[in-house]
């Protein structure tokens, strides 16, 4: 599948697009193929920092454990709960149904360092 | 579930175990109300029939090395002697409560010594540690040896090497020690690659820890060098000895400038299993880790006499665990050891190699061989050939030698490895299993092009099919809770 | 040649097969000048029934406590322990077992440990179970570091109550992380609250305390843990298992992570191993759980069945980022627990516990009876005390070892400064024939 035109990538595989002043953050298809079923979530809560590069959470398949690195900084605003509640509606719909959190921006700036779909679809085809 | 829960097999007021009314007066109750639990546990209700049968019955379910071959590579599944279990059982032995005087427990001190004192010879160095209770316990213990080991020159190194086909309890032990992790490639060989290693060599690596076999069951040929090269930036070589199994009495890690290595006597020296234990992992080290073995140590004064000592190590990192060690396991080893004397040892690991040699040369060439080189004890098959032909992965080959009543190979490791079937047959078993294995694994193969999603629901006859491991970890159940009691 | 599967003839033509004459030429990957010449330096092999006659006539220079009136304790015991424990666990099907990764060729191995789990979370009123960790010292260590994990703080308050190798194994443990253990000395043979309370803030994971504790005093937890979780901190607690069968369960005190080592449940005293630690916690810190898990759950069939869950925090798939480096564990020994506990049953472990309480306090009342004796602590106390000599406690040992009694353990042996104080545990098995003699050999 192609990865949506209008969200912006990170390498480790997280996507975000803007929503007015925030950024609705997730993780791509294909990372969510790469973990196979999965199992578990842990996200930030409503209010806590978090920056660009860093961890947020982890995600955990049957397999392997990973980290959720946020692309942006800024502070949670949401946290979809419904992915809390089941979190393989990120393996169905990883752009729009499961996405994670929104982060209202501390340095929009920021957006301009990652990928486009263009530059993400490569990455995955050189793999 | 071929048996009932034994919570399920509960009655009122039945009881397998009674003991005697108290013989002795006390004036009232003798602890005071408010200490005491307000509701009792609930544990079974059942006589000694019913647990009998629970668990003959369950053990029934059980794949073993007494019942199955259980090539599980890097975890040497020989055969368990029973005359270790029968000596080890007796109550001279069992009954000894580790806090006795050291002139009443004679018989055990000597035979532990004596333990160390071959593992010296077998490794090549000249100091042991029996205390830690399984290999990635002696891991640990060593990290921490080290660490210590650099404190007391006044140095901190904070890096640990590891190859990138180590297993998980090397990082693991790293990081409890305090040492980041870099991990070094192996080369086209398998090996691991000397240019990568030296350009990972600096003054804040403390050691380099190596799996000699390696994983892929290759000898690490360059061993020699990668100690010096360790050696030459003041940082040490440590040994994971999993894979001893395939070279005792034919090099010694001590010979190889190794400074520290563990043993699992669970693999290599025999002591059974149990189901993920309990094994035991004794350490050897070089002459200048002496002082920071753990305490208490096993000693023999001039008059022949053991002791337990544990003053007069100053610089000792102290201990791992309570007690002295996994004493029961430990002298089941050294039961081993005299059986097999000088020869025996030396004939194990011979007889390990050409097993595991033979072996993989009567496996199918479906299956790829990653790596050329003369394997060890082990050898590691990819079945990625199938999968791309047939779409079948390893998992189901796995799972198919369940129905053919042979314990899996370990899959899915080294993770350098893809589709990764890693093969140890033992010294224990005969000719003619190896040949049933390996055409066992050709008609699987066979089976793979004519219907493979037989095997993706493999296996078929066991008393349940495929575990679901999703549900397992998404809807976790770790426990009865007396809401679904009938 | 013991325990090879071919003999010669056979294992010739196996190499001839491959193209070799020798079995030397096997070992051809290995560098000339790392292979070792000639034989090692072991003793002679010895065929079984020389072994035999051997390792009896080394076992005849033991005079194991088992054999005799014994009166130690210290964190093992001499427990009766039913016979089908061995027996059962002495076939082949469990003995010679691997770990259960697959989970279709191990249901006998899985269900069993996930009764045990379930039977030592009820026994510590908690909510799940691991399937055992080496003992309980390291347990102590393995729940410290949990502990941190689970609120991200560094500092670990215990209280020096503790076992004195539980202490010393948790200081080893802890030295190159960034965990910073501080010991509250004891007072009165009793945590010290107040110094615990001036110590207890935000950077406090747990705090870490023992009951019945080392001298055998039964501390009542419910203000340590009420001042822990005030502050956010975990209050994690080393049981005595067998305690539980009379005293307040852990989880009556709102303990979050309980440890302990389980060899009074069946397990022989070995010299103090293998050993068994249990760790119970709370269902909300399961993924900081160190060690193995055993699940229930349904095959592709729907059928109830076992495997090992949450295997994502181990060793073998985390790797450095593991919840412990924990690979073998207890295994067996955990069979032999759920039989003891499953045999006992409620009952019989209330009874054993009342015995053990009741013929300790008579013993007490006895020897406190004799001139210059005395037990030092007057707080409640279960199966153990500390014994008060007016003179050396070496020369009490002696004076009770002529009537074959080992009348304690000399504290020395742990606090040198002790040197007139002995700790004395009574279990269920001494009668009181055996307490009697040994008052009337004190008081010669």
């Amino acid at each position: 599948m192609s990865n949506p035109k209008g969200c912006k990538y990170t390498e480790s595989h997280e996507w975000c697009r803007t929503e007015g002043p925030a950024a609705v953050v997730g993780i791509t298809q294909h990372a969510a193929e790469q973990l196979t079923d999965l199992v578990y979530i842990d996200l930030p809560s409503v209010g806590d920092t978090v920056s660009a590069g860093q961890p947020f959470g982890e995600i955990e398949s049957v397999k392997a454990v990973g980290e959720l690195n946020s692309p942006v900084s800024g502070e949670v605003v949401e946290v979809n709960q419904a992915v809390l509640d089941d979190v393989s509606i990120i393996s169905s719909d990883a752009f729009e149904a499961g996405w994670l959190i929104k982060v209202r921006l501390s340095n929009p700036g920021e957006l301009d360092g990652l990928m486009d779909a263009a530059e993400y679809d490569k990455i995955l085809a050189d793999h | 579930m071929p048996e009932p829960l034994i919570f399920d097999k509960s009655q009122p007021g039945q009881r397998a175990v009674e003991f005697p009314p108290s013989d002795v007066p006390n004036a009232g109750p003798v602890l005071p109300e408010n200490l005491l639990r307000r509701k009792p546990p609930r544990l079974p209700e059942v006589a000694e029939r019913s647990v009998v049968r629970h668990l003959t019955i369950l053990s029934r379910e059980n794949f073993s090395v007494d019942t199955n071959f259980y090539p599980l590579g890097s975890c040497t599944m020989k055969y368990n002697p029973r005359v270790n279990e029968q000596l080890s059982g007796l109550p001279e032995f069992t009954g000894l409560h580790p806090y006795q005087f050291d002139e009443d427990c004679q018989g055990t001190l000597a035979i532990l010594w004596q333990l160390q004192e071959m593992l010296k010879e077998i490794t090549g160095l000249p100091g042991v540690s029996l205390q830690p209770a399984a290999g990635a316990h002696g891991e640990l213990t060593a990290m921490l040896m080290f660490a210590a080991w650099f404190r007391d020159r006044g140095e901190r190194r904070t890096t640990i090497l590891v190859p990138d086909s180590a297993h998980g309890t090397n990082p693991a032990s790293a990081a409890i020690a305090g040492f980041k992790i870099v991990q070094v490639r192996s080369n086209e060989h398998g090996l691991i690659d000397l240019d990568d290693l030296r350009s990972k060599l600096d003054a804040s690596v403390a050691d380099m820890m190596l799996t000699c076999p390696n994983t892929l069951g290759l000898f690490e040929t360059d061993v020699g060098e990668v100690a010096k090269l360790l050696h030459g930036v003041g940082a040490k070589l440590y040994i994971d000895g999993a894979n001893l199994n395939a070279i005792l009495g034919v090099t010694r890690p001590g010979d190889w400038g190794a400074d520290a290595l563990h043993i699992n006597t669970h693999k290599t020296l025999s002591t059974p299993h149990g189901g993920g234990g309990p094994g035991a992992g004794p350490i050897a080290v070089a002459a200048d880790l002496v002082p920071f073995l753990p305490v208490p140590r096993i000693e023999r004064g001039e008059t022949g006499v053991f002791h337990l000592v544990d003053t007069g190590h100053p610089k000792s990192i102290g201990r791992v665990r309570a007690f002295l060690g996994q004493t029961g396991v430990l002298l089941r080893a050294y039961c081993y050891l005299r059986r097999l004397g000088a020869r025996g040892v030396r004939e194990t690991a011979e007889n390990a190699v050409l097993n595991a040699r033979y072996l993989q040369s009567r496996c199918p060439k479906d299956f790829a061989t990653p790596y050329a080189g003369d394997c060890m004890h082990e050898f590691v098959l990819s079945g990625t050939p199938l999968k791309k032909a047939f779409g079948v992965r390893t998992l189901d080959v796995a799972k198919r030698l369940i129905d053919r009543g042979i314990h899996p190979p370990t899959v899915y490791f080294p993770l350098i490895v893809d589709e990764a079937m890693m093969i140890e047959p033992t010294e224990t078993e005969r000719r003619r299993t190896l040949d049933w294995f390996a055409d066992v694994l050709a008609e699987i193969v066979a089976e793979a092009k004519a219907d493979a999603d037989q095997l993706h629901d493999a296996p078929h006859t066991t008393s349940i099919s495929r575990a679901d491991e999703v549900r397992a970890a998404r809807d976790l159940d770790l426990r009865y809770t007396w809401d679904e009691a009938k | 040649m013991a325990y090879l599967g071919n003999p010669p003839d056979t294992q010739k033509d196996m190499l001839a097969e491959l193209g070799l004459t020798r079995h030397s030429e096997l070992f051809r990957s290995i560098p000339e000048s790392l292979r070792f010449k000639g034989d090692l330096n072991l003793p002679p092999a010895e065929t079984e029934m020389d072994l035999v006659r051997h390792v009896r006539t080394l076992a005849k220079r033991n005079r194991p406590a088992g054999d005799t009136v014994s009166f130690l304790g210290g964190g093992v015991y001499d427990h009766f322990i039913p016979s089908a424990i061995d027996a059962l666990t002495s076939r082949g099907e469990f003995l010679t077992c691997y770990t259960p990764y697959q989970a279709e060729a191990s249901q006998g191995t899985l269900q069993i440990l996930w009764e045990y789990q379930t039977m030592i979370a009820e026994l510590t009123g908690m909510e799940l179970a691991n399937a055992s960790l080496y003992d309980g010292a390291s347990a102590v260590a393995e729940a410290a570091m949990m502990a941190a994990a689970v609120t991200r703080r560094r500092k670990v308050i215990v209280s020096q109550t503790l076992h004195p190798e539980s202490l010393a194994c948790l200081k080893t443990y802890l030295i190159n992380t960034d965990l910073e253990p501080v010991t509250v000395p004891w007072k009165n043979g009793a945590a010290d609250m107040e110094t615990i309370a001036g110590l207890l803030d935000d950077e406090t994971a747990c705090v870490i305390a023992q009951t019945p504790n080392f001298f055998g005093v039964i501390e009542p937890m419910e203000k340590l843990s009420e001042m822990a979780h005030a502050i956010g901190a975990l209050l994690v607690v080393s049981v005595d298992p067998i305690s539980l069968g009379l005293l307040a369960s852990p989880g009556e005190y709102e303990a979050d992570i309980v440890v302990g080592e389980g060899q009074s449940l069946g397990l022989p005293m070995n010299m103090g191993g293998p050993s068994l630690g249990f760790l119970a916690t709370r269902k909300k810190f399961a993924r900081q759980i160190p060690g193995r898990l055993v699940g229930r759950t349904v095959d592709h069939h729907g059928k109830a069945c076992f495997c090992l869950t949450l295997q994502t925090r181990e060793q073998h798939i985390r790797r450095e980022k593991a919840t412990s480096n924990i690979c073998t564990n207890e295994g067996l020994m955990t069979v032999r627990a759920m039989l003891y506990l499953s045999l006992v049953g409620a009952a019989g472990l209330k009874e054993v516990a009342r015995l053990c309480a009741a013929k300790a306090h008579y013993l007490a009342e006895g020897l406190s009876q004799i001139k210059g004796f005395g037990v030092r602590y007057a707080a409640p106390f279960f199966k153990e005390f500390v014994l008060e000599c007016d003179q050396d406690a070496d020369r009490v040992l002696a004076r009770v070892a002529k009537h074959g009694i080992l009348g304690g353990v000399p504290m020395a042996r742990f606090y040198p400064q002790m040197s007139n104080r002995l700790l004395v545990a009574v279990t269920e098995k001494r009668t009181r024939a055996e307490l009697d003699a040994f008052i009337a050999a004190v008081s010669q």
